[in-house]
This record gives C-alpha cells, sequence and structure tokens, in this order.
C-alpha cells in the first residue's frame, strides 16, 4: 500500500488552482492560434488577436487570464491501493483554500444558494472522485467561471427524437446563449444515462483535450458535424459576428432506459481551464 | 469609428456612438454587478443618495480577483450584464450614462438606451488581465462586505471598449452576425 498525507493532497491541490487559472492547457491555446490563422472575418481576426494578448499579458503580469477564477471543480481518480492519511475531502477544501488566497485568485462562492453570503475562502470544492486499479492519487482541478456555466442545459428527449433531436437542441443552446458564455466557446456534451449522469458526462467531457476527437467513429464524425454547424451560426468571438464561435467540442456517451434520451450541454468558454497532477 | 470619452458622459458625446464603433474611456468608472444593484434599488426605494453621482456615470459590470502587492487591480474583465437587466432602465433614467459588460441586454434595456441616449460598451469577455491594464486608480468605496461585489470607484485611462448598444437603437450582437454571414451569401 501507497501511503498518501493529507498534506501532500493539499500542496498539491493549491499549486494546480493557481496553475489552472494563470495558464492555459496547451490543446486550448493550439485551437485559439488556428481559430485566428483561419478566421476570414476581420473584426473577429482582431478580437480573437486580443484574446492571444491577454493569455500572454497574463503570464507576465501573473494575473489570472479571466477574473472569474470560477468554482473549484476537482476531479479526483483515487487508485485502490493507496492508503490515505487524514481525510481526502478535507484535503482537498484545505487546498483550495491555500491556491486561491495565495494566488491571488477571485472568492466566488456563497454558502448558501438563496441567502447568498460569500464563504471568503472559495470552499467547498465541487468533488468527483473515482476509484481506479493502481496506487496512484491523480487530481484534475477544472475552475469553472459562472459565465458560460449559466447557459448550460440539459434535456429529458424522447427516443424517437433521436441524433436529429439532440443536434437540435445542442444549436438551439448555442443560439440562446449567443454572445453570454463569451464566445468562442468550448463545449462538453452528454448523451444518454441518467438525469444525473448525463450531467457528470457533459462536465466530464470537458476535461478531454479539444483535439481528441470520441473513440468511436460514429461520435467522432457527430462532434466534427456540430463543430462545423455551430461555426456557421455567425455569433463569432464575443458575439462580435464571424466563423469562429465554436474552439472544439467533446461528446461522452454512455448506456440508457429504454424510454429515455438524456442530453446535456456543459457550457464553456475560451478560458477552459484545467490542470492535472498526481502523487 | 474610433471616439475617445472621458467621463462624466454627456447625452451630446453619446450620440454619434454607433454600434462597433471603439471607445477609448478614460476617466472615473464605478464598478457594480449583482448584489451592489440589488442595494442600490433598496436605497433607492428608501429614497436614499447612491453611493456615487449617477448623473453622466459609467458603471462597469465587473468583479475583480484580488490586487497583488504593488498592483493596483487584479484580473477585470466584465460579467455578463443580463443579469442586472431588471435593475438598469431605473438607473438609466436617473442618469447613467454608460453600461460596461458582455452580453445580450433585454428589450426593456435596449428601449431605456434609446430613450435616454445611453450607452451600452462592451469589454472584452475572458480577457481578465487585458481589461485590467488601463485601471490606474481602485477605492472601495461602499459594501466592502461584498468582497468582489464591493463597489469600486475605478480611475481609467483609454479603456479599449465596443459599442454594443447604442443611442439610435443599434445593436452590435445583432448588426455584427449578420454582416458576416451576409458576407458568405456574396461570396
Amino acid at each position: 500500500m501507497k501511503v498518501i498525507t493529507q498534506e501532500e493532497i493539499s500542496s498539491l491541490v493549491a499549486r494546480l488552482c493557481i496553475q489552472a487559472n494563470t495558464s492555459l492547457p496547451a490543446d486550448i491555446r493550439e485551437a485559439l492560434d488556428k481559430a485566428r490563422e483561419e478566421e476570414p472575418w476581420p473584426l473577429a481576426r482582431a478580437t480573437l488577436g486580443l484574446l492571444q494578448d491577454n493569455l500572454t499579458l497574463a503570464g507576465e503580469k501573473c494575473l489570472p487570464i479571466c477574473q472569474d477564477t470560477g468554482m473549484a471543480c476537482v476531479f479526483v481518480e483515487l487508485g485502490q491501493q493507496v492508503a490515505l492519511e487524514g481525510d481526502l475531502e478535507e484535503a482537498i477544501h484545505e487546498g483550495v483554500r491555500r491556491g486561491y488566497d495565495q494566488g491571488y485568485l477571485r472568492k466566488s462562492v456563497v454558502g448558501d444558494p438563496l441567502n447568498r453570503v460569500n464563504t471568503g475562502d472559495n470552499t467547498p470544492a465541487f468533488i468527483t472522485t473515482h476509484l481506479v486499479p493502481g496506487d496512484t492519487l491523480t487530481i484534475t482541478v477544472a475552475p469553472k467561471g459562472a459565465g458560460s456555466e449559466n447557459m448550460s442545459r440539459l434535456a429529458m428527449l424522447k427516443p424517437a427524437d433521436g441524433v436529429e433531436g439532440v443536434k437540435a437542441f445542442i444549436l438551439d443552446t448555442v443560439l440562446k446563449a449567443g454572445s453570454n458564455p463569451c464566445p468562442p466557446i468550448v463545449l462538453g456534451i452528454g448523451i444518454g444515462g441518467s438525469f444525473d449522469k448525463v450531467a457528470y458526462l457533459a462536465k466530464k467531457a470537458l476535461l478531454r483535450p479539444i483535439d481528441q476527437p470520441n473513440p468511436d467513429p460514429y461520435y467522432a464524425d457527430l462532434e466534427q458535424e456540430l463543430l462545423e454547424k455551430i461555426n456557421a451560426t455567425g455569433i463569432g468571438p464575443q458575439g462580435f459576428g464571424g466563423r469562429t464561435t465554436c474552439l472544439g467540442l467533446a461528446i461522452e456517451q454512455m448506456p440508457t432506459h429504454v424510454a429515455c434520451l438524456p442530453v446535456a450541454v456543459n457550457m464553456s468558454c475560451h478560458v477552459t481551464r484545467r490542470a492535472t497532477g498526481s502523487l | 469609428m474610433e471616439y475617445r470619452l472621458t467621463t462624466p458622459l454627456t447625452k451630446e458625446a453619446l450620440a454619434p456612438l454607433r454600434a462597433g464603433d471603439t471607445v477609448l474611456l478614460s476617466g472615473i468608472v464605478y464598478t457594480a454587478r449583482d448584489a451592489a444593484h440589488k442595494r442600490m434599488t433598496e436605497q433607492l426605494d428608501r429614497g436614499e443618495e447612491l453611493p456615487f453621482p449617477i448623473q453622466g456615470a459609467a458603471v462597469y459590470y465587473v468583479g475583480p480577483t484580488p490586487e497583488r502587492p504593488g498592483c493596483c487591480i487584479g484580473a477585470a474583465g466584465p460579467t455578463t450584464a443580463g443579469r442586472m437587466d431588471s435593475y438598469t432602465p431605473r438607473l438609466l433614467d436617473l442618469g447613467l450614462a454608460a453600461m460596461i459588460g458582455k452580453g445580450a441586454r433585454s428589450q426593456a434595456v435596449k428601449d431605456s438606451v434609446v430613450k435616454n441616449g445611453a450607452v451600452y460598451l462592451g469589454a472584452l469577455g475572458g480577457a481578465g488581465a487585458l481589461m485590467a491594464a488601463s485601471v490606474e486608480e481602485l477605492e472601495i468605496i461602499a459594501w466592502p462586505d461584498l468582497g468582489c461585489e464591493a463597489v469600486r470607484k475605478l480611475r481609467v485611462k483609454d479603456m479599449p471598449l465596443t459599442v454594443l448598444l447604442d443611442p439610435a437603437g443599434g445593436d452590435l450582437y445583432q448588426s455584427g452576425p449578420a454582416a458576416y454571414l451576409e458576407s458568405l451569401e456574396k461570396k
């Protein structure tokens, strides 16, 4: 058994919170670079250039890329051969507390959805844990801003709606969101499962690098088709018009009930953040 | 077109602005988002003074990150303006001249912008570091208990903004995508 302490976990989570908020993953940066090169509309091209400048400036000045440093969504893959010394969830909350304090990140969490008093330290973290084989603990911190999160949607479609119904729902979600989620957007899409699982699938899809297609060719084709349709809407960067409405999207699918066709769209933006580390 | 404007803003200065124009804004900008708007509305209901002079003012919908030592502000990009829609026409009627944010507004806000000769200006969403670069001074002037949502007085120089809603009823979120799609049809 490998022993991992509460302190080791807190230190890792703190580091990942700061890293995720100040430097974008390579796949998102590359997608932004490629989008700018291929963007035909002058205002859109200029706007994408300013978003690139923002990334450079954030790096130079040690500033967060976006002021909405998000809810700390933390995904844990816990090896079954790991012996934890201390409490896993408390270790993660403490890591978030430290990371958001030491990194001068914004505290954006209220302790109650209706009484709305800020918790002051960005806790609690929103934690999803999976047991996996092996003796490694892998943690991904994916800070999620509300501008895009608020534009996310879920529908329990009828099986008769089929793939056309799914496509129509996703496109409608993008059109309804318009300029609100700070396009160019990134989409995590869940199809199948149950009411709760489909939302999880959509969130999980945002963790997959956008240059990695779905391993199932049927769903990889669907991803490509949806991306082309979304980039034909004309919304463009910031909603000012142009081709680049979406930098990339990922679909995650799973079995479902004979009478169900759940679909969920987790909306994200050009600041799709994630940082991963292992112990 | 590019315009250089300084606060406080007059209707005359805003009148020529059209959706899609660039504005470099200097002077004083006040920050307020959801919680501050709720409290300002409650102040007006009670007949009290607002935390800042509203006539000719520019309000920026922003909740910056905490400032690092030696920096006057953290990252400071705009938040979604639509969440402030229900509070906005009343403030425009009182003389609020410019709103800075991102995202679509309600028809009531659009109508009020035209009626009052005001403007809605777009800051770059998600570009927190870039938008912070034009801020020279920051002072919290009301409700520090609201943390990132407290009302701040910012002194800005040449803050780069895009006209989204103009006094003549123009809306870049309609005209921008329409112009792009039209350009494709012509090809």
